[in-house]
């Protein structure tokens, strides 16, 4: 009955080593970066009743190539670097000059722009089973990019901004004039 | 002096620790909150290509993994490329049945935004990511990312 000046004291000086110690545990087991990928839509299985596919002119196709050995065929010429093709993919997508070989427009209602000319483009992507996968993504990357930057660049003339930074609707009416269509076509191998 | 004299007569100065358990708790649930747990233990090497376009993928419970490259330990399993799903290997056929269980997973409302991001080695061939985008069409999870790290783009 003597020790009326001490109150029962739970020792917590382990409280730290035993948070430490979870600390530690949480930073071994987590990834801090987060995923970064291009996002792509796979077209559904063609029913087996549809025989052959809708045809398209030839003027609307932008052809991409690409063979085994990572060299790639732009509507029937060779290209010789990667980096050509945005420029390529934009020219054909824009079609500033209407010309012939260019992809038709169509005027369409858009929200916002009124009446406006949309290319009916397609890219079409096409690989063979022997190409590499940085390669395919590198020119998955630059169609992307071409997409993008048309985007982009109709932002800054008609609202001012970027792209990301315009509001839900105005990004959707952007991307009614520039619907992306990226066809991946069905794998061919070349390479007997 | 004063203060020499005082830190003898009291002996050791001593700092208080008290909130030093409240401090690390602290950090522990920001890390716990911030951090997302390795998904699985990967058994293939996966060295991801470099891309400049690319989007950050939200919801990650929305998303499944498969992992595309050399199995890590060659000598054992060989150097072909190979197919990594959850913690094993698999085949081409097995990814049906796979992207099925995951979507049964998901809550009814949420199967549509389901995303299947393919993390593959940048030197593997086409050919088997060809598969897989087959077998997926065929397992109508449409929605996918071929996962990538990002690159500035060098400017000219």
């Amino acid at each position: 009955m003597g020790n009326k000046k001490e109150t029962p004291d739970v020792n917590a000086s382990s409280t730290a080593d035993i948070a430490f110690l979870l600390l530690v545990f949480f930073l071994i087991s987590s990834t801090m970066t987060s995923d970064f990928g291009l996002g792509r839509m796979l077209p559904p299985i063609a029913p087996p009743d549809q025989t052959d596919a809708p045809i398209i002119k030839e003027r609307n196709v932008f052809t991409v190539q690409l063979n085994y050995k990572n060299q790639l065929l732009v509507r029937g010429e060779w290209m010789e670097n990667v980096d050509q093709l945005k420029a390529k993919a934009k020219e054909f997508i824009e079609n500033k000059y209407n010309d012939p070989n260019m992809p038709e427009k169509v005027d369409t209602e858009v929200p916002l722009f009124g009446n406006v000319p949309v290319s009916k483009g397609i890219i079409s992507l096409q690989n063979d089973r022997g190409s590499e996968y940085q390669a395919y993504l590198k020119v998955q990357n630059e169609l992307q990019a071409a997409y993008n930057e048309l985007r982009n660049e109709l932002a800054k003339k008609k609202f001012g901004k970027n792209y990301e930074d315009c509001a839900d609707e105005e990004q959707d009416a952007i991307k009614k004039i520039y619907p992306q269509r990226i066809s991946e076509a069905e794998p061919k191998n070349y390479k007997k | 002096m004063a203060v020499i004299r005082k830190s003898k007569k009291k002996g050791q100065f001593k700092v208080n620790t008290s909130s030093l358990p409240d401090i690390v708790f602290m950090l522990l649930f920001f890390f716990m909150v911030a951090s997302n747990m390795k998904e699985v233990t990967l058994i293939v090497k996966v060295k991801l290509p470099e891309a400049t376009e690319v989007t950050k993928l939200e919801q990650k419970s929305l998303v499944s993994y498969i992992y595309v490259g050399v199995p890590q330990q060659s000598k054992k399993y060989g150097t072909e490329p190979r197919i990594q799903l959850n913690d094993s290997f698999a085949t081409v056929d097995d990814i049906e049945n796979y992207i099925l269980q995951e979507r049964e997973s998901l809550k009814e409302s949420d199967r549509p935004k389901m995303t299947v991001s393919i993390k593959a080695n940048d030197q593997i061939q086409m050919g088997t990511i060809t598969d897989i985008k087959q077998a997926l069409r065929k397992a109508q999870a449409l929605k996918i990312s071929y996962a990538a790290r990002k690159a500035e783009r060098n400017k000219r």
